[in-house]
């Protein structure tokens, strides 16, 4: 029962409806087993003469008329098996409609939940998590969820009411009877628990052969040119036509065992009404029952015996019900950034210091790839990065922007270490332009204005920084085509450009460019940084790059290596110096 | 995500025959099964008529007359009747079985061998997920339908007619009163199927919306963190998931509406009974028995009528995927062997090897046009002549139509108007698998295939010995990195080779084309990065694959193609500047911009 824990958990503030649903389930179950008892009724005491069992008809009978009315007038019996079904539905309708609310409820509460902690997680567990993985938890292990919740859980409570209710009925009419038309349901419900539980794993190979089936059509269309020029089809033909063999074969497999059990299953469940039958017979033959009892159940007994057998089904399932909320419930219990007590929003101008910052990325900590850097950039003033690729170049910004936490010294803005900044409120004062964007599928606009709401001009004007204005005015829609695969797919120096006038077109004290130039020419990255120096002065700018063209008219250059810096000053100063820069300067620039 | 609401439009159009016609074609082999899974319904369907008679039986027989006379006979003839029905229930559902899985799989395999057939045009208009689609749930919904269809219907229609035959045959009256709402019930059943459906199918599309908001929520957290966008996506999520819940429910009060109306509605026809039959039994017209076989039969005739209008709902909407499937299977090829060609050489699935010339290597475009299906004009009148074993490289900008060129050496399309001839003759007129079984290709981004990195390279030439197989890595350098595996030329490369650096994919790449001596080497060079050694590794491996053969080079580092015996510079189409390196540096003109401007952007690389 504790492995139901989570499950329950999820149900919260949804219990009310929950247990509203189930009681008019009952409602519903009962009403539709006293449709019978009508029939019972009317063949026992209107057209036969037996006196009925029950008080309330006797006292019809004994009404002005008497069973001489009632049998002149059966549509009066005709009349309450009507009225009782529509009760009955109506409280089944009720009930479904509850539960679905319930249920609903719930799988969008899951989503959100998931969805909003996805993207709470730090950084290093989006570089380092199985997107799959994640994928299928949020999607179809909810589902798996939500479908035991509104359908599953029902089911159970509609076997269990009406095992009850049917039971109780069937006990006020004779026990002997009672026997012989529940003897068999123990067998069907376990058969069906013990077969669905056995069965799971032909389930699980058909499921992994299909799996495979897809995998080869997948590469097939991936790698149509290599299938091609090798003149390989025969060999992918034969290839597929193996797997999907397999597939057809497995899942037949499965198939035949599935009519095992349901002609085992109806063989058995035949047989339980064969033995209602007979035993009536006999007990009416020894007087212990009516006819209108054997009526009462034979019909009880066609009803009860399909949620016996769905029971011993669902009960099987639950285990995959339990392991999907506990894959769900990995992902809520991964630590996520919050703001801590001593974390505070204080102004944030421009100005940075790092004071002796050593770092080390958690997946490769042995690697030191900031060690023990020094340097400071007061407010407006631009300051370049350059160093070879693995250099720690970007875990400069990575740090800058609290995406990582330094593991010693510290990095103060304004006077205040940035540990001490609520990240949020820390990032939406650095913009940061990384290296491998990512623009979401909607329109260019909306992309722009992602982190804002700025006016159209604005939007064309950071547009025109980045230098994209021109292009997206030549696309068909112009600022409205959608991203993405749905709309135009964009050249990497074109995201590139997308995701720096996204950044710009917010007014951020800092600005930092991850190596996001680089996808760029050199001649437009030379063109955007002029357009930035021009309209946007009091920025404080970080530019990581592996150009020097990108780099030498920065207030500082900062050369790294191995997670050091090895020159500092600028371009001037740099070439005066004869190092290391003055020789990329030289290939580069010659 | 697109793709799924591609094959969600189109719902609520009539039955197309024609459409059908096709699937059912698939059918007609297995017209034995088919036969067998009928009769069998019918015997279910008789058998489900048959049980309420035996309760009507006993009541008559036994229980009225307080009698036990015959219920051994009785019991024995229930005895018979389980088995029988256990068998119907055995051998329907195990057919049904087998003919989805057949269907699933000649119309999977149908599919699958056209997709081998058609030309790259096809490829480049339909994208990968459409084709997949098709291939695996449009297919398997289809062997679904069909087969579970005939099950559905044959057994609801004949448990109606049986039925119905019964009531007639008892009772006239009765009969009638009980069939009076049947016409209410059917239209009812149609009506709401098809309401439900569509319900659900709105849920479908937007689960489809959440499953795509979840996927670029994951892969643009980063992103998402940077620009603190969090709530803001949040925000535009929980729209969906509202709208999912409104819909989600909606759906389930259509279904939740159905059953309490139709269960009311069959209550009707069982008050009737009772009235009228009550009273018939008291005039002594019927006995108690057969008021309570049409009691059982007024409840029992609502479900067949509900599993019609279900399956008919189901066709409609089936539709849609069978047309999308039937277009991919009845898709015109554009590039394929004339019936001459077939004779002589062979298929590509038969070919007849002993009827090939060999193969040298001479290469003529002959005024070569070429324009893709879109309309876009790539080559035009172009002229090339290329000697056996000469080297050419092609440099150019993305579009200037130096991969065309490739192409249409590869005969992945064919010039729209001139010809190309290889050893002189019109290629056409030799059978394609000639051309490629010549050809050794590797390709920009390198794709291997799940399996071991032997069986990559053995796809280069399928009766490889474990020797040729070694002694090809090893000639491009690759047999080093792959001795260093644990299980060595055993280890498996995942799926699409992800478990390899696009360095080491790239060196077995050059081994699967190298092993069977192709005469035609065609290399679209790696754009991407990789560290200083394995590109140096890579370099000394074109050269050596290169030797001797005439060879296509689409360079991206110029360094690769210094040795080349003539560099053709593509713009728009056309050859702007041609000569080997040295003599286009002399010139100082596209080349040796191109050049330049690459040997400064690996500066650090140079240190």
């Amino acid at each position: 029962m504790k492995k139901l824990s989570k499950l329950w958990h999820f149900m919260k503030n949804n219990r009310g409806k929950y247990i509203l649903s189930i009681i008019f389930m009952g409602i519903s179950v009962a009403f539709s087993l006293m449709v019978p008892v009508i029939i019972q009724m009317v063949v026992d005491s209107f057209i036969g003469e037996l006196p009925s069992e029950y008080l309330f008809i006797q006292r019809i009978i004994q009404m002005p008329g008497g069973r001489e009315y009632v049998r002149n007038n059966l549509w009066i019996g005709g009349l309450a098996i009507i009225i009782i079904t529509a009760i009955y539905g109506l409280f089944l309708f009720l009930s479904n409609r509850l539960s679905a609310e319930a249920s609903e409820d719930i799988a969008k509460n899951i989503r959100d939940k998931v969805y909003d902690h996805i993207q709470q997680m730090p950084f290093d567990y989006h570089k380092n998590s199985d997107t799959g993985d994640l994928l299928q938890r949020a999607t179809s292990d909810v589902e798996t969820v939500r479908r035991f919740l509104s359908i599953q859980l029902m089911e159970v409570g509609r076997a269990v009411f009406m095992v009850i209710i049917a039971l109780y009925f069937m006990l006020q009419i004779s026990w002997k009877m009672t026997v012989a038309a529940m003897i068999l349901t123990p067998i069907i419900f376990f058969f069906g628990y013990i077969f669905f539980l056995k069965v799971q794993k032909a389930f699980k190979i058909s499921d992994e052969a299909e799996a495979e089936l897809s995998t080869v059509i997948q590469e097939n269309l991936h790698g149509t040119r290599v299938v091609r020029a090798f003149a390989r089809e025969k060999f992918e033909i034969e290839k597929f036509k193996e797997k999907n063999k397999s597939y057809a074969e497995k899942t037949y497999r499965l198939i035949k065992y599935l009519a095992y059990y349901w002609s085992i299953s109806d063989f058995i469940s035949l047989a339980s009404i064969g033995l209602v039958l007979v035993s009536g017979v006999y007990f009416t033959y020894i007087g212990e029952i009516t006819l209108g009892a054997i009526i009462v159940f034979i019909q009880y007994e066609y009803r009860l015996l399909w949620p016996i057998r769905q029971l011993g089904r669902i009960l099987s399932d639950l285990g995959k019900a339990i392991v999907s909320s506990d894959r769900i419930q990995e992902i809520l219990d991964g630590e996520i950034e919050s703001d801590q007590e001593n974390e505070t929003t204080p102004e944030i101008k421009g100005e940075i210091v790092f004071d002796d910052v050593s770092f080390a990325y958690p997946d490769n900590f042995e690697r030191k790839v900031l060690d023990h850097v020094s340097f400071s950039v007061r407010k407006g003033e631009t300051v370049a990065v350059i160093g070879r690729t693995g250099s720690g170049k970007s875990s400069l910004i990575h740090l800058l922007g609290r995406l990582y936490d330094v593991d010693d010294g510290r990095i103060i803005i304004d006077g205040v270490d940035i540990k001490n900044i609520q990240k949020k409120w820390l990032r939406k004062h650095i913009g940061i332009v990384l290296q491998e964007p990512f623009l979401f599928s909607k329109t260019i606009k909306d992309n722009i204005n992602f982190s804002s709401q700025q006016s159209e001009n604005a939007v064309f004007e950071a547009a025109k920084i980045a230098s994209v204005h021109d292009v997206i005015k030549e696309f068909d829609k112009g600022y409205d085509t959608l991203v993405g695969e749905k709309g135009v797919t964009l050249s990497g120096g074109q995201k590139q450009r997308l995701a720096i006038a996204r950044t710009l077109v917010n007014d951020y004290p800092i600005l930092a460019f991850d190596d996001s130039l680089s996808a760029v020419d050199t001649e437009t990255d030379i063109a955007i940084r002029k357009a930035l120096s021009e309209r946007k002065k009091d920025i404080t700018t970080f530019i990581i790059s592996h150009r020097v063209a990108s780099v030498y008219d920065a207030d500082n250059i900062l050369v790294v290596e191995d997670g050091k810096i090895i020159e500092r000053g600028n371009h001037a100063e740099l070439m005066a110096l004869g190092g290391y820069y003055k020789r990329i300067w030289d290939i580069q620039m010659a | 995500m697109s793709d799924y609401e591609f094959q969600e439009q189109d719902y609520s159009k009539k039955i197309d025959m024609k459409i059908w016609k096709k699937i059912f074609k698939y059918l007609i082999r297995y017209k034995k099964l088919v036969a067998i899974l009928i009769f069998f319904m019918i015997n279910l369907a008789l058998a489900d008529a048959i049980f309420p008679q035996m309760t009507q039986r006993a009541i008559d027989d036994f229980i009225v007359p307080g009698q036990l006379e015959g219920l051994e006979k009785f019991i024995l003839q229930f005895c018979l009747l389980i088995v029988w029905q256990s068998l119907n229930i055995f051998i329907f559902i195990s057919t049904a079985g087998k003919i989805e899985m057949n269907l699933t799989y000649d119309i999977r395999e149908e599919a699958f061998d056209k997709l081998q057939k058609l030309s790259f045009s096809y490829y480049d208009r339909t994208p990968t997920g459409w084709i997949m689609a098709r291939m695996t749930s449009d297919t398997r919904r289809l062997g679904e339908i069909i087969s579970w269809g005939i099950v559905d219907i044959v057994w609801g229609f004949s448990l109606m007619i049986i039925i119905a035959g019964f009531m007639l045959a008892y009772n006239l009256k009765l009969a009638l009163l009980t069939l009076s709402v049947v016409p209410v019930l059917a239209i009812l059943s149609i009506y709401f199927q098809k309401k439900i459906l569509e319900a659900y199918r709105v849920v479908r599309k937007i689960n489809s919306k959440i499953t795509g908001s979840f996927s670029e929520g994951i892969s643009g957290a980063i992103t998402t963190k940077v620009l603190v966008g969090e709530e803001k996506h949040l925000n535009e999520f929980k729209e969906i998931t509202t709208d999912m819940k409104r819909s989600s429910i909606r759906a389930v009060i259509f279904s939740a509406l159905f059953l309490p109306i139709v269960l009311t509605l069959s209550s009707v026809a069982i008050a009737l009974v009772v009235w009228s039959g009550g009273n018939s039994v008291i005039q002594g017209v019927i006995t108690y028995g057969t008021l309570v076989l049409f009691i059982s039969y007024a409840t029992q005739y609502f479900e067949p009528i509900r599993e019609v209008a279900r399956v008919i709902a189901e066709f409609q909407q089936a539709q849609a995927a069978a047309e999308r499937v039937i277009s991919l299977i009845d898709e015109e090829m554009d590039i394929y062997d004339t019936q001459e060609v077939q004779e002589k050489y062979g298929t590509i699935l038969e070919p007849k090897k002993s009827n090939w010339e060999e193969l040298n290597g001479d290469i003529d475009f002959k005024n070569v046009s070429f324009r893709y299906k879109n309309g876009e004009e790539v080559l035009k009148s172009f002229n090339l002549s290329v000697k056996q074993g000469q080297s050419i490289a092609l440099v150019g900008e993305t579009g200037s139509g130096k991969s065309t060129i490739v192409n249409l050496i590869c005969r992945f399309y064919e010039p729209t108007e001139g010809l190309i001839e290889i050893d002189g003759v019109d290629y056409r007129s030799r059978s394609i698998a000639w051309l490629h079984e010549n050809i050794g290709y590797v390709l920009q981004a390198p794709h291997l295939f799940s399996g071991t990195i032997e069986d990559n390279i053995r796809y280069g030439k399928l009766d490889a010995t474990q020797e040729e197989i070694m002694e090809a890595a090893k000639l491009v350098n690759a047999h080093e990195f792959i001795m260093k595996f644990p299980e060595t030329y055993q280890t498996q490369v995942g799926e699409g080779g992800g478990k390899l650096s696009t360095g080491e994919k790239q060196l077995i790449s050059f081994a699967r084309a190298i092993i069977s001596d192709p005469r035609i080497f065609v290399l679209d060079e790696a754009t991407s990065s990789i560290d200083t050694q394995t590109e140096r590794m890579i370099q000394d491996a074109i050269e050596k694959v290169l030797q001797g053969r005439t060879s296509f080079v689409i360079a991206h580092r110029l360094s690769t193609i210094v040795n080349s015996d003539r560099i053709l510079v593509i713009e728009k189409g056309e050859v702007v500047e041609e000569g080997t390196h040295e003599e286009l540096m002399g010139i100082k003109g596209h080349y040796h911009n191109l050049y330049t401007n690459q040997y400064r952007e690996n500066a650090f690389k140079a240190l």
